[in-house]
């Protein structure tokens, strides 16, 4: 097996040539890639000097085959994009369909997206928290953080029948109502959460060992967070204050009071920091819904056949990870012309050379944990 | 009983050192035994035997209580399935791993994959060789037994290396490198706490380090020398958890990074192997700080009569076990309450931190002993 042989994707030459330069390849079957994602690394002993994500391998043509399925078909493809997410997926292609229908969405209905949303953005985090502390090396916290992402899910089951694929929101509401026990479960899960995420954050957020691991690791400057196209927590952690709920809102995020934090430095602990915060303001948000849902209709009107008029609509969310925008070309069928995603993963993922670049094998497992791709999302 | 009557460097060794466990065998056995030099042999074999036994037999109790502990730690519940409370999920596990094929990828150097197992259960055995589990309870009581396990650990690296070099995988490559590193660094901290027990108690061989501590519980030397001991105790946690390639310092295993380290291309019964030496060495290490910490097999007597003499109606194996078990159990609380540092970090915590540390603390026990700050 020769291995000094410069791999496709890779650069000319590096400036010194005194260092003896290898290949690792990482994933696409490795425990800490999240999913199917292949990294390859050029290594000097355990220092990266460029890191080449290579996409694909878990890529099913949705694009291509939403242009066969009728529009309510496709809300079940984006599921299957961000699967920590899903709700949040529903509500972007929803609000994409609903800008080319003008249908309107009652009231009742726009609470319930709302809180199941956030709801969502708080099981993303916590898999994140999971997910950070384990790629640390501290096996206990990624169970932890499992375990309230399983209430969430339990919530979502009773309320959706699935827990991970909802398939929930359609154009002009959602499939079903709310059952009467999904706010008392919802009370009972905030006032469980508060007290879990202050644990959690003693457990994880000044311990000194995991600040070693994270605090300047990974910087990510302002600009070249904007130049690559990064969105969401990795956007904010370097101190652009740009979160779609509040620059450009959508459903009643508007009338909500809600803060979007922002932190200055830009490295991994910068960007753990930040989901945490997220956490709480996702919890303040469903707490101003919870008590005010107004009774009335879940769905404006159904129709049996979906049809949108000529042209083309895009419609962004701010999911967990960022901005998900979903973009459809309508010929006046009843399926589109073409769906393209514009997934947030693969903007935060593009700047994976530029925050691994000089740091040592370890810190890009902790820099790709604070990325937190979702790798069917990217390659879709 | 035989008494042999060979004359031979090594023989006179084990002669002297090695307990004749034939003359506890039945006298009609006697007779049948030839001559004195097989009766050396079959005495040196049945220590060995007596050795695999010890040895292996924690192993089983060991990784259930791993698994139990980490469970209660992650608000799980463990192995339940197999047996009351998952008692045999052990014995599930080996007999899967029994059944697996062992072999070696493309291009591996198949001798030395094939020994690097081999070779990684052979310096747990042999550190348990000297430790006295109980008054007569030892295999030898060698007078340089400090040194004999500060060389046996520094051999236990060998089949990391071996494996790591020969699987032909360059993350099995990175991570004996990595432990190489390691283990070089934190053998000499290792090495100069096991120094400091041996000036305060006089003598090297472990029997004598024991007997040092004998009295109430304040004579063990993690009382006896106050303050210095307690210290010297938890950098001798930290130190051995590194040195034993644990976590949270496993950076040679470090599965989130390397996949599995050295022992990433075995499999079947050749990872076994691995997995059992990581366990025997646990034990052996906390048989070493039971000795030199906690009074190896005393009894922890209080000073008040009627209490003290039913403690030592305890035997001292039991005394010995509970201590040694105690020790095991710190160590899997820290496993699965840390994160991994990072290499340099690791590093930097050795070079910069420990061992000055350890050579202040070396100097404090000249203090201590110079002005007789040590315990009556």
């Amino acid at each position: 097996m020769s291995t000094n042989v410069l791999l496709p994707g890779f650069r000319e030459a590096p400036l010194d040539e005194d260092f003896e330069e290898f290949y690792i390849n990482m994933g696409p079957q490795h425990p800490s890639t999240h999913g199917a994602l292949r990294l390859v690394l050029r290594l000097d002993g355990e220092k990266i000097i460029e890191v080449v994500p290579h996409l694909g391998y878990i890529h099913r043509g949705m694009e291509k085959q939403a242009e066969k399925l009728n529009y309510i078909q496709y809300i079940m493809m984006s599921d299957r994009q961000d699967y920590l997410t899903a709700i949040q997926n529903n509500l972007g292609v929803c609000l994409a369909l609903e800008k080319g229908t003008k249908i309107g969405v009652p009231e009742r209905a726009e609470y319930i997206r709302v809180i199941l949303a956030e709801l969502s953005r708080i099981a993303s985090h916590l898999v994140f928290y999971a997910c950070f502390g384990g790629d640390l090396g501290g096996q206990t916290v990624l169970l932890y953080g499992f375990k309230e992402r399983e209430m969430i899910h339990d919530i979502f089951e009773e309320v959706t029948g699935s827990r991970l694929t909802t398939n929930f929101f359609r154009p002009g509401g959602s499939n079903k109502d709310i059952p009467d026990t999904f706010v008392p479960r919802v009370k009972a899960l905030l006032k469980h959460l508060e007290s879990a995420l202050s644990d959690y954050d003693r457990l994880l957020t000044k311990n000194i060992a995991a600040m070693d691991r994270s605090v300047g690791v990974g910087v990510l400057s302002k600009e070249d967070a904007i130049a690559y196209g990064c969105s969401g927590p990795v956007l904010r952690a370097s101190g652009v204050s740009y979160d779609v709920r509040k620059n450009d809102p959508y459903s009643i995020y508007a009338s909500l009071d809600f803060k979007v934090p922002v932190f200055y430095n830009g490295d991994c602990y910068d960007r753990y920091l930040i989901r945490f915060e997220e956490m709480y303001e996702s919890i303040k948000i469903i707490k101003q819904c919870i008590d005010k849902i107004p009774s009335g209709p879940y769905r404006s009107k159904e129709k049996p056949i979906f049809k949108l008029p000529n042209g083309s609509f895009y419609a962004a969310t701010e999911t967990a990870k960022g901005l998900y925008g979903t973009y459809v070309v309508s010929t006046g069928g009843n399926s589109p012309y073409r769906i393209h995603t514009r997934s947030p993963s693969f903007g935060n993922l593009a700047a994976l050379n530029t925050m691994a670049k000089g740091q040592r094998l370890s810190d890009l497992v902790t820099i790709l944990a604070t990325i937190d791709p979702v790798i069917p999302e990217i390659d879709r | 009983m035989i008494l042999p009557s060979v004359t031979h460097p090594i023989g006179d060794f084990v002669r002297e050192n090695v307990p004749n466990i034939l003359g506890y065998l039945p006298e009609f056995i006697q007779p049948y035994i030839p001559s004195a030099e097989i009766a050396t042999f079959i005495n040196i074999n049945i220590c060995m035997v007596a050795i695999a036994i010890i040895g292996i037999a924690p192993v089983p109790v060991l990784i259930y209580m791993e698994r139990k502990v980490c469970a209660h730690i992650q608000c799980r519940l463990g192995p339940m399935r197999l047996g009351p409370h998952g008692v045999l999920q052990l014995v599930a596990d080996i007999a899967k791993l029994l059944f697996k094929e062992v072999y070696a990828p493309i291009g591996a150097d198949k001798f030395l994959f094939y020994l690097a197992p081999i070779f990684v259960l052979t310096a747990p055995f042999l550190n348990l060789c000297v430790i006295p589990f109980d008054k007569n309870l030892q295999v030898a009581d060698l007078s340089v037994a400090i040194p004999f396990i500060l060389a046996m650990n520094g051999f236990g690296i060998l089949s990391t290396l071996l494996g790591g070099w020969a699987s032909n995988n360059k993350y099995s490559l990175i991570s004996s490198l990595r432990s190489g590193a390691q283990i070089i660094s934190y053998e000499i901290s290792f090495a100069m706490i096991l120094l400091l027990v041996v000036m305060l108690a006089g003598s090297a061989s472990l029997g004598e380090i024991t007997a040092s501590q004998s009295g109430h519980f304040w004579d063990w030397w993690i009382f006896k020398a106050p303050g210095l001991g307690i210290l010297a105790f938890l950098m001798f946690l930290v130190s051995s958890t590194a040195e034993l390639n644990r976590a949270p310092f496993d950076i040679a295993e470090a599965e989130q990074e390397l996949t599995g380290g050295f022992h990433t291309e075995y499999n079947g019964m050749a990872f076994a192997m691995f997995y059992l030496a990581e366990y025997i060495n646990l034990f052996t290490t906390s048989c070493i700080a039971t000795v030199c910490f906690l009074g190896g097999y005393h009894a922890p007597t209080i000073g008040i009569l009627a209490i003290d003499n039913i403690l030592n109606y305890v035997p001292g194996i039991v005394w010995f076990l509970g201590k040694a078990f105690f020790v095991v159990w710190i160590y899997m609380m820290f496993r699965w309450t840390f994160v991994r540092p990072r290499v340099d970090q690791l590093m930097a915590l050795e070079w910069k931190f420990l061992l000055p540390a350890n050579l202040l603390l070396l100097i404090l026990g000249v203090v201590f002993l110079a002005f007789g700050w040590i315990l009556p």
